[in-house]
């Protein structure tokens, strides 16, 4: 089994018009920077994007946002935190070009794990009493209220790694693995970017984060090269 | 009576020294996260004790921040700064992260508020002034709120504009219902209570009345009543 590609390019050529995809990472920290750059220039239209901020926490979202590519998204953090910041993406909602789901965070990567784990749906407390809860079952489990949410199974995922190998296995450091898990398993075709690609029996089976039956396509990339001392203000600070 | 707190106004105890109170109501032996905001400066005082915090980006035992050659774009915390490891400290994805917040196996939250009310519900994610409508930044808040075993809003006792933050019911769209244990301002720390909100710490130099004037709900003076310890 080979799953590896020769490009990024290559690797997103067949993202259809109106897909659904899933972006890890956080910021500096395991974003798929690169195949979302390739889908850029790829230019499929009509996207649900699945993402963790829009353009705040993760920039590279605005390279889709620039192109007109996005339909909707589902996020847990959608805004500057200051409501006098006015991001690109906040403009489009504004303007009705793109529409948006908040979920909050534990709900948004339960709903992918799920996905991936071909549980339809699950009772969570988060949320009970809130505008979340507004049209969504709420049931009672031992005298403790739960509301009903939904899995997610997007059509595509873009995952960042730091190490992958010809069969998909995925190897994250440090905080850079925060959704790409969840969102690796979520997904029907998931890709995933890797630093060093190497060949099978190089990553130690029991340091394997991502098993390679979650991930159908690995391309290798360079190593993002983002100054992370970039002063963040605390209106660009996430969750 | 308390003149309100206007911008540069100086009032009650500094945002660290809020901080410095929280600090010394978590126990040793406890599991932390902290909230962005006042919540963060809590770190700034738990250095060396026997605190394991939490970055809900997928982190236990996160050390301070980074700093020159320590940085690394693959460690940061939620609040998109570089930190360091602590000894003991490791990795997970933000499902197992939410696993342990939601499946009340995190002791402390330490989260800011715009309101909280006396039965202790928590708004702190959505100004409907701001135009943005139901929607806004929920981020791990809410799973915060409902999942850890004890809640700390740290607070300005008063907005800038000088309204009461703690009061009878939150105007706010909510965080959850009911999850505020303990209130720490920089005026006073009250308890919730089953009966209400409980006074039991003020800054030295008010009076309870003091306090009463600038805090919505009636307030049930503890017997136990101190001024706070920094």
């Amino acid at each position: 089994m080979n799953r590896a590609y020769p490009s990024v390019d290559e690797a997103v050529a067949d993202v259809f018009d109106n897909a659904t995809i899933a972006l890890g990472g956080f910021f500096t920290a395991g974003s798929p920077i690169r195949l979302t750059e390739a889908l850029a220039n790829q230019g499929a239209k009509n996207l649900t994007i699945i993402v963790q901020s829009v353009g705040i926490g993760n920039w590279e979202v605005n390279m889709l946002l620039e192109t007109h590519q996005v339909r909707k998204v589902i996020c847990n953090y959608p805004f500057f935190r200051s409501a006098s910041r006015v991001s690109l993406f906040e403009q489009q909602l504004r303007a009705g070009e793109v529409e948006c789901e908040v979920y909050p965070l534990g709900t948004f990567i339960e709903k992918l794990r799920a996905g991936g784990a071909g549980i339809a749906g699950f009772y969570t407390p988060t949320g009970v009493g809130t505008l979340v809860a507004e049209g969504k079952e709420c049931r009672v489990f031992n005298d403790k209220e739960y509301l009903l949410e939904l899995a997610l199974s997007p059509d595509f995922a873009f995952v960042h790694a730091y190490k992958g190998d010809s069969y998909g296995n995925l190897v994250y450091r440090e905080t850079s693995r925060n959704y790409n898990p969840e969102m690796a398993m979520s997904a029907n075709i998931t890709i995933a970017e890797v630093e060093n690609l190497v060949g099978p029996g190089e990553i130690n089976p029991d340091q394997v984060h991502t098993p390679g039956i979650f991930v159908q396509r690995v391309v290798k990339v360079d190593r993002p090269d983002i100054d992370v001392t970039i002063e963040v203000s605390p209106e660009q600070m996430n969750t | 009576m308390v003149t309100p707190a206007l911008p540069g106004s100086v009032i009650g105890i500094s945002r660290e020294l809020m901080a410095l109170r929280v600090a010394a109501e978590i126990e040793d032996g406890s599991y932390v996260n902290l909230g962005i905001g006042i919540p963060t400066l809590v770190s700034n005082w738990i250095e060396g004790r026997d605190i394991v915090l939490q970055s809900e980006i997928g982190m236990l035992n996160t050390g301070p921040l980074a700093e020159a050659d320590q940085i690394d774009q693959d460690l940061i915390n939620a609040s998109c700064q570089p930190v360091t490891e602590l000894p003991g400290c490791c990795y997970f994805s933000i499902g197992e992260s939410f696993a342990m917040i939601r499946g009340g196996h995190m002791d402390i939250a330490v989260l800011g508020a715009m309101q909280v009310s006396e039965k202790g519900d928590l708004a702190s994610w959505n100004v409907p002034a701001s135009g943005r409508g139901k929607m806004g930044n929920i981020g791990g808040s809410m799973d915060l709120a409902v999942g850890a075993r004890k809640v700390i809003a740290v607070t300005e006792h008063v907005t800038r504009t000088g309204e009461p933050k703690i009061v009878r019911e939150c105007i706010y769209p909510l965080t959850a219902r009911k999850c505020v244990n303990l209130i720490v301002t920089n005026l006073a720390v009250i308890e919730v209570v089953k009966e209400g909100l409980l006074l039991k710490e003020i800054v030295a130099g008010l009076t309870t009345e003091d306090i009463q004037a600038v805090t919505e709900p009636r307030l049930i003076i503890s017997p136990d009543l101190k001024e706070m310890e920094l």
